[in-house]
C-alpha cells in the first residue's frame, strides 16, 4: 500500500514535571484527510499538537509532519504547517490587515502579493469590515476566524486546528466548519483536536480518541457511533412509576438503566437495533408509565469515553502514576465497560495498531474481575 | 463564499543572515505600528527623564554646593544616558509580557528567523527612543544646557546614546524571557531605575568615598555619561578616573559590545526555547 502519511507520530511522549502528558501516542493521518482528535481535558490533545508543530520537543519516541521529523528538520516542518491554537495567536495590538500583511511578510511574499493575499483571506472570512480596527475590539468569532486566516497566507499541507471551536456560538461554529471542509475538498490535509463529538462526526474522516495521553481507540465516525450506539431516556412525573419504566426501558435497549431519582428519569444505552421513538414511548404508555419527556439521542464525550475506555471522562486529568485508580472507579459500570471494550478492541485491531497493548491489557483485567 | 485560492509557500531560504535581516525588518515594522496605535504608555515613559530633570535640577540642585544653573546643565547629560540605561526595564518589561501572547507562537511555528523577534524589538525601542529623546533636549536647552562641542561630536554622542540603548534592552530582555512574570518584571524595574544613583549620572564621583567611587565610575552608565559631556563639550575627561570614565567613547563601545556579545546569544536561544 502506498498510503502517504500527512502526520505519522510513535510512541511520543512528554512530561511536565509530575505530569505525563503523552504516554506514547500513535497516530497516523494520510495526505488529504482530516483527522478528528477527541478527548476530554487533559488528555493530551494541546501537548500533541505542540509536539507536531515544533512548538515542544518530545521526550522520546518520533514523529513526521509532510515527510519532516519534528525533532530533527523543525524548520523544513514549519515551511509546510499552518496552525491555530487555542488562545488566540495573532496580534491583538494590530489591526486585522497588519497582522495578515505581517504574517505575509515572515512568509516571505512580496509587499504587493502580500497585501493582495490579507485582502483575499479578510473578504474570504468575511473580515474586510473591520480589517483596519485593532484586533482586542474584535469579536471571539471574528478574532478565531482572523486565527484560521493567518494560517493560510501560504497555503498549508497540513493544518493544525487545537479546538476550533471551543467557546464560540453555533453560527460563529458553523463557519469554522465550513471553512475546514472547504480546506480538506481542497486536499489540506487537517488535523483538528476537540471536545465535541458533533465536530468529529461533522467534519473529521477518522477519529482518534485520546485518553491519559494515548490513542485509545481509532476508527471512522460510522465505526464510532456503531459501537458506541444512542442513548434513550425517559422522564416521568410518577416517582411511584420510575422502577417500571427501568425494566421496560432495559428490555427495549439492551442495556442497563440508570435511574436518577431527582429529576424522575431513567436512561440507558442502546444496544439493540430498530428501537423508535414512537415505539419506546407506546411500551412505556403500556406498561402504565406517564412519560413527561422521551428521547433518543447521541451520547456526551462522558458517555463516549465510558464505553469505549471504561474510564470516565474527568478521569482523563490524572498525574503521573495515577492512570490505573483512575480507570473503572465506579464498579457499577464496568460490565458496561467490559462489554464495550471488546467492541472497542475488534475495532482497534481493525483499524489501527495504536491502541491493541492497553486494550488487551485492560480488557483482560475486566475479565478476571468478572470471573471473580 | 468563493474559494481561497492557492498560495504556495516560497522556497527563499528562511536562515542566515539575509533571513534574519528580513526578518528584523518586518518585526521592526510590528512594533513602530503597536506604538503607532497605542501612543499612551510611550508618551508616559518619555515624560520621566523630563519630569527628574525638573525635580532633581530644581529641588536638589537648590542643596548642592554646585550652582543650580550649572548643576542643571550637569544633570543633562546623565540624564540623557541614564534614559539610555533604561533599556534594560523596558526591554524586561515587554519580553515578559510577549511571552504570554499567543502570536509568539505564531511566530514560532513560521519559518522565520528565531533572532528576528527580538532583534526587530530592540531595533524598534532604538528608533522610538531617538525620538524619545528630543523632549528632554528641548527642556534641557530650556534650563540652561548647551551642545558647545561641534555638530560631529553631537551627532556622536546620538549615535553612542543608542547603541547604548540597543544594548541594554538585549539585557532587559534577556531578563524579561528569564521571569516570564510582567510583576517581577516591575519590581526589577524598580531596581535598575537605581543604577544611574551609582554613577557620574546626577553626582560628581570625585567625592565619593574611594571604593565607592571606584564602583561608580565602573558602572556603565558612568562611561556613557561622561562620553556624552565629552563630546557635547559640557565638561572636560576626569584624567583621575577609571579606565572606562578616563576614555568615555571607547569605554561606552566596549561596554556597549561585551553587553550585546554575552545578551544577544543568551537571549535568543531563551527565546528559541521558551515554550519548549
Amino acid at each position: 500500500m502506498t498510503t502517504t502519511y500527512a502526520v505519522l507520530s510513535e510512541g511520543l511522549e512528554k512530561r511536565f514535571g509530575p505530569v505525563h502528558a503523552l504516554r506514547g501516542l500513535d497516530l497516523a493521518v494520510p495526505e488529504g484527510t482530516v483527522c478528528g482528535v477527541l478527548g476530554p481535558n487533559g488528555a493530551g490533545k494541546t501537548t500533541a499538537v505542540r509536539l507536531l508543530t515544533t512548538l515542544l520537543a518530545p521526550d522520546g519516541g518520533t514523529a513526521h509532519v509532510a515527510g519532516h521529523d519534528v525533532s530533527r528538520a523543525p524548520h523544513a516542518v514549519r515551511r509546510h504547517i499552518g496552525v491555530t491554537g487555542q488562545d488566540s495567536s495573532v496580534d491583538t495590538e494590530l489591526t486585522g490587515r497588519e497582522n495578515l500583511r505581517l504574517f505575509a511578510r515572515l512568509h516571505r511574499l512580496s509587499a504587493r502579493a502580500g497585501a493582495a493575499r490579507a485582502d483575499e483571506l479578510l473578504a474570504h472570512f468575511e473580515l474586510a469590515d473591520a480589517a483596519d480596527r485593532p484586533v482586542s475590539t474584535w469579536s471571539g468569532g471574528m478574532r478565531r476566524r482572523l486565527d484560521l486566516a493567518a494560517s493560510l497566507v501560504t497555503s498549508p499541507r497540513v493544518l493544525f486546528l487545537d479546538e476550533p471551536t471551543t467557546g464560540l456560538d453555533p453560527k460563529s461554529r458553523r463557519r469554522i466548519w465550513e471553512a475546514v471542509r472547504e480546506l480538506a475538498s481542497q486536499g489540506t490535509t487537517v488535523l483538528l483536536t476537540t471536545q465535541y463529538l458533533e465536530e468529529t462526526d461533522q467534519l473529521a474522516d477518522d477519529i482518534v480518541l485520546i485518553d491519559h495521553g494515548r490513542a485509545a481507540v481509532t476508527g471512522t465516525p460510522a465505526e464510532l457511533k456503531a459501537a458506541i450506539g444512542s442513548y434513550a431516556e425517559v422522564v416521568t412525573q410518577d416517582p411511584a412509576a420510575l422502577a417500571a419504566a427501568a425494566v421496560v426501558l432495559g428490555g427495549l435497549t439492551g442495556g442497563e438503566p440508570a435511574l436518577d431519582h431527582e429529576r424522575l428519569s431513567v436512561g440507558a444505552a442502546v444496544s439493540r437495533p430498530g428501537l423508535t421513538l414512537p415505539r419506546l414511548v407506546r411500551e412505556m404508555d403500556a406498561a402504565g408509565v406517564p412519560v413527561s419527556d422521551a428521547g433518543l439521542r447521541a451520547p456526551t464525550l462522558d458517555e463516549v469515553f465510558l464505553k469505549l475506555t471504561g474510564n470516565t471522562a474527568a478521569a482523563s486529568v490524572a498525574p503521573d502514576g495515577a492512570d490505573t485508580g483512575g480507570a473503572d472507579t465506579d464498579g457499577a459500570h464496568s460490565e458496561d465497560a467490559g462489554h464495550a471494550e471488546d467492541a472497542a478492541r475488534t475495532k482497534a485491531t481493525k483499524t489501527g495498531k495504536a491502541a491493541k497493548t492497553r486494550k488487551t491489557r485492560k480488557t483482560g483485567k475486566d475479565t478476571e474481575r468478572r470471573a471473580a | 463564499m468563493s474559494a481561497l485560492t492557492h498560495q504556495p509557500s516560497t522556497a527563499l531560504g528562511s536562515r542566515g543572515p539575509n533571513a534574519l535581516l528580513l526578518d528584523g525588518w518586518a518585526m521592526l515594522g510590528r512594533h513602530l505600528q503597536r506604538t503607532r496605535h497605542n501612543p499612551g504608555l510611550w508618551i508616559l515613559t518619555q515624560t520621566m527623564p523630563v519630569t527628574m530633570l525638573l525635580f532633581f535640577g530644581y529641588v536638589f540642585g537648590s542643596a548642592l554646593a554646585m550652582p543650580g544653573a550649572e548643576y542643571r546643565a550637569f544633570l543633562v547629560p546623565g540624564l540623557l544616558a541614564a534614559t539610555a540605561a533604561n533599556g534594560i526595564m523596558n526591554g524586561m518589561f515587554q519580553a515578559a509580557q510577549d511571552t504570554h501572547r499567543g502570536v509568539m507562537d505564531r511566530f514560532r511555528t513560521l519559518p522565520m528567523s528565531r533572532a528576528a523577534v527580538p532583534l526587530g524589538q530592540a531595533a524598534a525601542d532604538a528608533v522610538t527612543t531617538a525620538f524619545g529623546l528630543v523632549p528632554l533636549i528641548l527642556v534641557g536647552l530650556a534650563v540652561g544646557w548647551r551642545i558647545e562641542g561641534g555638530a560631529a561630536e553631537a551627532l556622536g554622542a546620538f549615535g553612542l546614546l543608542l547603541l547604548f540603548r540597543f544594548a541594554t534592552t538585549w539585557i532587559g530582555m534577556f531578563l524579561g524571557l528569564l521571569t516570564r512574570n510582567e510583576e517581577a518584571a516591575g519590581q526589577l524595574g524598580s531596581i535598575t531605575f537605581m543604577l544611574p544613583l551609582l554613577s557620574n549620572a546626577y553626582i560628581p564621583t570625585e567625592g565619593l568615598p574611594g571604593w565607592l567611587r571606584v564602583v561608580a565610575e565602573w558602572n556603565p552608565i558612568s562611561a556613557a555619561t561622561a562620553a556624552v559631556r565629552d563630546l557635547f563639550g559640557n565638561a572636560p575627561v576626569p584624567a583621575d578616573a577609571a579606565w572606562p570614565v578616563a576614555h568615555p567613547v571607547a569605554g561606552t563601545l566596549l561596554w556597549s559590545l561585551l553587553i550585546l556579545a554575552v545578551c544577544v546569544p543568551l537571549t535568543v536561544r531563551r527565546y528559541a526555547r521558551s515554550g519548549r
